[in-house]
């Protein structure tokens, strides 16, 4: 047995490094594929309305730690060797793209049927109206359930220690396993958690006031 | 030849039919008010004119132009044709020249400069040449609605379409509103509207529509039909009206 030292928190915030990692592939690839399936869902071809809408039942119903399971020991044991990083980026793509498509469809029919048909009314078309009318709008309400989301997946990334990687909750534990002091160890894992997401929510308050900024003063001719 | 012309027009939703054989033809530069009480179908009619509403059976031809339910056809006759709704709709996150300038720009491909000397003129025909800069949120009702006014303006449309744009207006309100349309009237716009006011529409309007369940119950210019109301839904409704 040794005592908890600098090592040990540099050895942690490698390890943070990891899970920085998996939440911003999270971010990206689940975003763009949540992206797609918000426009699938509120699409005007039935046939995108039902595909998109039952791998989101899918996906939802499922615990991400199955998911990582499936994509890490069943494709092996089908004879992929999926490394961990793929399985694990795979997951949690396609686990945090439901959710994504799910915060900002209903953002997008929280908007007043009125505004479509304004713009429609211009002429303009179902891509312009999305565009310039519907989803700046949409992104406002957006916002913060998407930034509760995401300091969840930061959180969730630390089921993928299950599949191999030592990211900062596992960094955590194993560092507990030589030096028995839990609570040093993991009021640390806790502090570099909070630093991690706390950024997320200051961004999301900023946007948000920056979204709104309607209130400078009318300019008069 | 009338600018719009319904003919034989029918529309349900499900089992509920909505409009039930309904012909109008409205010539070009008159003004068609549409009266009748609450259910009888009167904006049903007006969004089926621009085709946000999609009609069950009969035809609607707007200016030469079929209304038809695809993307290409709609786009081309909704800049003929501009509505004003009751609820304004400015785009509350654009500015009030942007609201104006949008599909100016997207649709009718103008460069800014173009966009904004029409922005500019539109403005100041509502009276809002000042107000170029503000966002929706900054102007009273009466105000945003005269910028929605502007918004369809601006598309030179042939055919100004209004569902009772000043019912959710305080009384004071109302009458910048009026005054902005009935100059567009005196200048020889074509304009449907849908109004509760009918003082306007005797005073504005050319012929005067009136809906029941559905029906054109009956309809001629204001002199006569006010004067004498042909049927007794019709004087029902003129006293109710009044009172
Ligand atoms: N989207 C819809 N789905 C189902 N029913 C509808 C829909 N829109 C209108 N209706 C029904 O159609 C009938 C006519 O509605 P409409 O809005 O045209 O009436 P209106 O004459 O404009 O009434 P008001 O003076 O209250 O505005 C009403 O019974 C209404 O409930
Ligand atoms: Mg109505």
């Amino acid at each position: 047995m040794r005592s908890f030292n600098p090592n040990d928190i540099l050895f942690l915030a490698q390890a943070a490094l990891w899970t920085i990692a998996l939440s911003l592939i999270a971010f990206f690839g689940g975003g763009i594929v949540g992206a797609i399936l918000a426009l699938w869902r509120i699409s005007t071809l039935r046939v995108l309305r039902m595909v998109a809408s039952g791998y989101i039942q899918i996906i939802q119903g499922m615990p991400l730690l199955i998911q990582l399971f499936i994509w890490y020991f069943g494709l092996n044991l089908l004879g992929m060797d999926l490394p961990a990083l793929m399985a694990a980026a795979i997951a949690l793509t396609l686990y945090s793209s439901a959710f994504f498509a799910e915060i900002w469809r209903g953002s997008i029919e929280a908007i007043p049927k009125g505004q479509w048909e304004s713009a429609a009314s211009l002429g303009l078309s179902r891509f312009e109206m999305l565009g310039y009318v519907i989803i700046p709008q949409a992104l406002r309400l957006a916002l913060p359930p998407t930034v509760g989301f995401m300091v969840q997946i930061v959180k969730n990334t630390s089921l993928t220690s299950l599949v191999g990687f030592v990211e900062l909750a596992r960094a955590g534990q194993l560092v507990n396993n030589v030096t028995f002091q839990p609570l040093p160890v993991f009021a640390c894992v806790a502090v570099i958690y909070f630093s991690t997401c706390f950024p997320l929510s200051i961004l999301s308050r900023w946007l948000e006031r920056r979204t709104h900024g309607h209130r400078q003063p009318v300019r008069s001719a | 030849m009338a600018i719009v012309n319904l003919s034989g027009v029918r529309k349900s939703y499900g089992s509920l039919s909505v409009l039930k054989d309904v012909s109008l033809a409205v010539e070009r530069g008159t003004v068609v008010a549409l009266v009748g009480r609450s259910g009888s179908g009167k904006s049903t009619l007006l969004r089926c004119i621009n085709g946000l509403e999609r009609i069950n059976a009969g035809e609607i031809v707007v200016d030469g132009r079929r209304v038809e339910q695809n993307e290409a056809t709609l786009r081309a006759l909704r800049q003929e044709i501009g509505i004003v709704f009751q609820s304004y709709n400015l785009f509350p996150h654009l500015t009030v020249e942007r609201n104006v300038t949008l599909a100016l720009s997207l649709v009718k491909k103008m460069s800014t400069a173009e966009g904004h000397a029409i922005a500019e003129r539109v403005l100041n025909q509502v009276g809002l040449g000042d107000k170029i800069g503000a966002y929706p949120e900054q102007l009273s009702g009466g105000q945003q609605q005269r910028v929605a006014i502007a918004r369809s303006l601006a598309m030179s449309p042939k055919v100004m379409l209004f569902d009772e744009v000043t019912s959710a207006l305080d009384p004071e309100l109302k009458e910048e509103v009026l005054r902005v349309m009935e100059g567009l009237a005196r200048e020889g716009m074509t304009m449907i509207l849908v109004t509760h006011e009918m003082d306007f529409a005797r005073r504005v309007a050319n012929e005067v529509v009136f809906m029941h369940q559905g029906k054109i119950h009956e309809q001629g210019p204001p002199s006569r039909l006010f004067v004498e109301p042909a049927t007794p839904e019709f004087r029902q409704f003129i006293s109710s009206a009044i009172n």
